[in-house]
């Protein structure tokens, strides 16, 4: 069953267009993180999910009712916010209990679930306190009580995670996905941070000026991005992204712009089409994903590379370097020793490349 | 080592810097201070010391000099018998007619004008933009221009020389500079809180009562102290829309300051006078803490 469901969804505001004929379906318990960066729609998509905005055209079904018309409160939804969004002058307790008194629960009921959720999230200690004295992870883990003790089916999340430090981050970013294996709920996570979008979701949306450009489980969108943007936007560090042509012979050979003393031959890439005619295209190819020391030889290019500039990461060593006069990054093992200024030979699969169309920044 | 004995006579700059007390910019800088708090005091101290003393004291001339015999004659005759026409129960009847101006005034425009601040910032509904504009040009129109309009509107309401028609009066032309002060407040109460009370299911009222006004007691407080200073001070729509039985203090004062019959007790004018102003003073006193913080609050987002 679909949990939430979204139909030709659009947004305005005066003349500007945010969203615009948006189609997106949720299943039940699923986790769908929608990614991308400032401006894109995101933020605003989940305000139109939680009612908290009047959509300009289309409908928002949620466990099949149509909410469109609905309040956020009739929704069946709860939210978190980047703010956390306490009440200041109610305690915890009071905060978490604000929405269950508005829909005039018994006592009974509203004390069962506010130490329900303050037990799942081991806040039963600050019950009695007010939300100034507590630390934003704290105040985070209250906020997404608020929502807890809805008992809803659906959760959303607006960054919840971004006004954190970056310890605390990776904390509760492993307690929200926890809590998911746990509870089983819908939920809906907004981010424009693609580590957080990788490891919590089921499904990410990648967004740009109020469209989803690629919809798909976070493996399919780290390794066949359907454009450069996407490819641009996951992974970190940022893949690389060579200038140059396809030449269509028997097989497919890659020419880079500035020269490459050999011709790699492309033909283990998985073309959507093949290619007919000669073609500006980028090549793109992830840091990680290039080859160096002993395997190169497996590779089926393979080049080398004066080392420009290291950073030591711990576990590994992103090089800098310069092929063509092309910038190209790659990942060398943290013990390797390496020296700005060594010569090393690396090599990479083609069909662990990307490959876009240079004009039109598709996928090849 | 030849200059140790140099350093160690000499020692090294540690901790916070020496300051002389009595350096030229702290001379300057108090001195002027002083010197204005006193020219500024000088009128209150004339005002204290001549109401405290008896006639034939002050025909002596000597305003700035304190009191040979401190007496508080004036003071009870300026609330209990003072004259102002042929009326002579002193200040007391005013202050009870500006207690009940003042009281209504205040509840009615702060609860209107509140409403009218959340409703603006939170919801915006379609043409807020409109009624804002108005409601502040509403701010730079010259009170004189509508005391005419207004006495024809009471006349017709049936409210004319009534308290009730002074209280709206009041109540119309606080709206203005306190919607304004309340939509600016509200709109620095982040938005996320707002939402966060509509998901959790409370409404229009539940917002305001529950999630607003809890947060905005400092507003509040700048809002009754500018409104009690405002209306008990008031002359103006005082004289106008009211008659003698009604009118506030403050005319009662200019009544009996001003009356021409007899001899100038200046000594029972002082204490008219002080006695009128007790009430912003208090007012001020209670809450000048609260009224800071309000004024402050817009500045800094937090």
């Amino acid at each position: 069953m679909n949990s939430i469901e979204i139909k030709k969804l659009s947004l305005n505001f005066g003349e500007v267009v945010v969203l615009k004929d948006l189609n997106l379906t949720i299943e039940k318990g699923e986790f769908l993180v929608l990614l991308g960066a400032s401006g894109c729609g995101k933020s605003t998509l989940l305000n139109c999910i939680a009612g908290l905005l009047d959509v300009t055209d289309g409908q928002v079904f949620i466990n099949g009712q149509n909410v469109t018309w609905l309040e956020p409160s009739e929704r069946g939804i709860g939210m978190v916010f980047q703010s956390y969004a306490l009440y200041p002058q109610m305690t915890v307790e009071g905060n978490l209990s604000f929405s269950l008194k508005n829909a005039k629960l018994s006592k009974d009921e509203i004390e069962k679930r506010v130490q329900n959720a303050s037990e799942i999230l081991q806040i039963e200690d600050l019950l009695k306190r007010k939300p100034a004295a507590l630390s934003g992870g704290q105040r985070q883990r209250v906020a997404i009580g608020r929502a807890l003790v809805r008992d809803v089916e659906v959760f959303l999340f607006d960054e919840p995670l971004s006004n954190l430090d970056a310890k605390l981050r990776t904390d509760l970013r492993v307690e929200i996905k926890r809590l998911h294996q746990k509870l089983d709920n819908t939920m809906i996570y907004v981010t424009h941070d693609q580590i957080e979008a990788m490891t919590l979701a089921n499904r990410i949306a990648i967004m740009r000026d109020g469209l989803i450009l690629q919809l798909d489980d976070p493996k399919t969108i780290y390794n066949f991005p359907i454009n450069k943007y996407v490819a641009e936007f996951i992974g970190s560090p940022g893949m690389n992204f060579l200038k140059g042509a396809i030449l269509p012979n028997d097989k497919p050979i890659f020419k880079l712009d500035g020269g490459w003393c050999e011709s790699p031959d492309l033909s283990n890439y998985k073309f959507q089409e093949s290619i007919k005619t000669e073609t500006q295209i980028w090549l793109g190819i992830r840091p990680e994903s290039v080859a160096v020391g002993g395997e190169v030889k497996n590779m089926p290019v393979n080049f080398s590379l004066e080392v420009e500039v290291i950073e030591p990461m711990g576990a590994d060593t992103l090089v800098w370097s310069q092929i063509g006069g092309q910038e190209f990054r790659f990942m060398v093992d943290g013990n390797t020793l390496v020296n700005v200024g060594d010569r090393v030979t690396v090599g990479f699969d083609p069909a662990h490349a990307s490959i876009f169309d240079f004009d039109n920044e598709e996928r090849l | 080592m030849p200059n140790l004995s140099a350093t160690q006579n000499h020692e090294d700059p540690r901790g916070p810097k020496p300051r002389k007390i009595l350096s030229r910019r702290n001379i300057i800088l108090y001195g002027t201070l002083i010197f204005v708090a006193i020219y500024y005091l000088i009128p209150l101290y004339v005002m204290i010391v001549t109401s405290l003393k008896g006639m034939p004291e002050i025909r002596l001339g000597n305003i700035f000099s304190p009191p040979i015999e401190v007496t508080f004659e004036p003071w009870v005759k300026a609330w209990s018998q003072a004259c102002t026409g042929l009326n002579c129960d002193g200040l007391s009847r005013g202050f009870w007619n500006s207690v009940k101006i003042t009281i209504p005034s205040v509840f009615v425009s702060i609860a209107i004008a509140s409403i009218n601040g959340y409703a603006l910032a939170n919801w915006r509904f379609k043409g807020a933009n409109l009624f804002f504009t108005i409601l502040i040009f509403g701010a730079f129109i010259p009170y004189q221009i509508m005391i005419y309009p207004l006495v024809i509107l009471l006349r017709d309401l049936g409210l004319y020389t009534k308290l009730p028609g002074l209280i709206l009066i009041h109540t119309i032309f606080g709206m203005p500079i306190l919607t304004l002060l309340f939509r600016n407040y509200f709109t620095t109460i982040p938005e996320e809180l707002f939402k966060a009370a509509r998901v959790d299911g409370a409404g229009f009222w539940g917002i305001y009562f529950r999630i607003m006004m809890p947060m905005s007691l400092p507003i509040f407080a700048v809002a009754i102290v500018l409104q009690v200073t405002g209306i008990w001070n008031d002359f103006l729509f005082g004289v106008i829309y009211t008659k003698p039985a009604n009118y506030p203090m403050t005319v009662q004062l200019n009544n009996i300051v001003n009356s021409v019959q007899g001899v100038k007790e200046y000594n029972v004018n002082m204490a008219a006078t002080l006695l009128t102003g007790l009430v912003p003073l208090a007012i001020y006193f209670i809450s000048g803490k609260l009224f800071v913080r309000g004024i402050a609050a817009g500045a800094v987002k937090g």
